[in-house]
């Protein structure tokens, strides 16, 4: 089984794998890294979106041994190592933009890799972003909220809660 | 997936030599399309090589004739930002799938996939563009053979996609809300020679040019032109999502909506 090699999260990561091996796979079954969650695993609910050199893939998707030499950054490495929640995950629990969770680890990547090209997007370009992400629970109102929340713009005005 | 050997060379000819080298062997673009292909089953091959490191058939660039290139293995997201010489081009990318798939998904393996009911194929048809692989240049009017077949040979890959600048062009797609593929598409383009006109998600023969609309267009550029042309539902695709009529109408429509918007 040929290795691959790869930073995650900051670290160093390597393992073996088969061809066949999946990103998300090798982050969860070879790293433990579950907060990456597999929702659909044919490309559709964006639950897998990770970011490979800074840019949002989905997981299910790319194949481990593509990811060789690249830099990879998963849901675990937004909060602080002190347990500080991201600004963007910060934003989710204050504007109740998550009710089972399990889209949001995909959101909160999703988010970020908007923000960091367009850091004031308008709640149309908001959701024109997350067209790839479903969610199941909220409705969405309350995702797009806290995004645009996490860009530092006023909410107050809009209406859903 | 059934088990395969991956292969990731970092240059085209190495690439070309691993394709030709294994009896079953394929190449990997961005995998949005065949991945999900592999997991069906639907695809399996003994050996993927992976493109995503041949940095040599990625990028944008101009070539003396003025002609848009755009290097097989250039993603989606990166035409809709680096295309803004043929902006018609550079808005059908950044309107394919969502983000993520656009990180990955590449314009050779959409051309090469040859979907019907995808957008490159009535830009490439469209604009005439001519689809340059490590064999020959292959005229847009002699790749696309029909729904998911083009006249790409066994180990043939796409290094390159030449796209003619038109005057003015635009590119309506009316969206099939689940999968976000067109549902049909339009894409008409103005060159000083004459009109080009091609149709996506319609046929049951894969994208074609509607040669009625583009005489139309040719000798008066405006949606009045065509408002009298209709085409036939009799070959055209028809589903769950709308019948042969129903596509067949909306070409029409998607035609004068993108000929109002071309300006
Ligand atoms: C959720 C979702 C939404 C989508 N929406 C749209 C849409 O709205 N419009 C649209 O047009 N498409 C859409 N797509 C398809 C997407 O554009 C794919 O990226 C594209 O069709 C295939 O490109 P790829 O690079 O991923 O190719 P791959 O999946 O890697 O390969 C596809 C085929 O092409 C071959 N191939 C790949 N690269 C080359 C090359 N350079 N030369 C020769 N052969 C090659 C492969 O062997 C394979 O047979 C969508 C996909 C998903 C998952
Ligand atoms: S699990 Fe990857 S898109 Fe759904
Ligand atoms: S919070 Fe349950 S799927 Fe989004």
């Amino acid at each position: 089984m040929p290795e691959v090699k790869m930073t995650v999260n900051g670290k160093p990561a390597s393992g073996q794998i088969e061809g066949r091996t999946l990103l998300v796979d090798f982050l969860r079954e070879n790293l433990g890294l579950t907060g990456t969650h597999v929702g659909c695993d044919t490309s559709q609910c964006g639950a897998c979106v990770v970011h490979v050199e800074g840019r949002a893939v989905k997981a299910c998707t790319m194949f481990a041994a593509e990811a060789e030499g690249m830099e990879v950054k998963t849901i675990e490495a937004m909060a602080e190592p002190d347990g500080t929640l991201h600004p963007i995950q910060a934003a989710f629990q204050d504007h109740h933009g998550l009710q089972c969770g399990f889209c949001t680890p995909g959101m909160v990547m999703s988010a970020a890799a908007l923000l960091k090209d367009n850091p004031t997007p308008t709640e149309a370009e908001v959701r024109d972003y997350l067209e790839g992400n479903l969610c199941r629970c909220t409705g969405y109102h309350n995702i797009v909220k806290a995004i645009l929340a996490a860009s530092g713009q006023d909410v107050s005005k809009i209406a859903a809660e | 997936m059934y088990a395969f050997d991956i292969e990731r060379p970092t240059r085209l000819t190495d690439a070309v030599k691993l394709l030709s080298d294994a009896t079953d062997s394929q190449p990997l673009g961005g995998g949005q399309t065949l991945i999900p292909a592999l997991k069906a089953r639907l695809a399996a091959p003994e050996r993927l090589v992976c493109l995503s490191a041949v940095d040599e058939i990625k990028g944008i660039c101009t070539a003396d004739d003025g002609a848009l290139c755009i290097g097989g293995g250039t993603c989606h997201a990166d035409v809709a930002a680096g295309a803004g010489a043929y902006p018609a081009l550079a808005s059908l990318a950044a309107n394919i799938g969502d983000p993520a798939v656009r990180n990955r998904g590449t314009i050779g393996g959409s051309l090469a996939n040859n979907d019907p009911s995808s957008c490159y194929p009535a830009a490439v048809l469209g604009s005439g563009a001519t689809v340059v692989t490590t064999n020959r240049k292959i005229a847009a009017d002699d790749f696309f053979e029909g729904m998911f077949t083009t006249s790409l040979e066994e180990g043939e890959i796409i290094t390159e996609v030449r796209f003619p600048v038109p005057e003015k062009a635009n590119y309506q797609k009316f969206e099939q809300p689940a999968s976000r593929f067109a549902l049909v598409g339009v894409f008409v383009a103005k060159y000083a020679d004459g009109v080009r006109v091609a149709v996506t998600g319609a046929s049951e023969d894969g994208v074609f040019r509607w040669s009625e609309a583009e005489a139309a267009l040719s000798s008066d550029f405006s949606a009045g032109a065509v408002e009298g042309l209709s085409l036939s539902g009799d070959g055209m695709i028809s589903d769950m999502h709308g019948s042969g009529d129903y596509r067949a109408h909306l070409v029409g429509v998607l035609t004068r909506r993108a000929v109002a918007a071309a300006g």
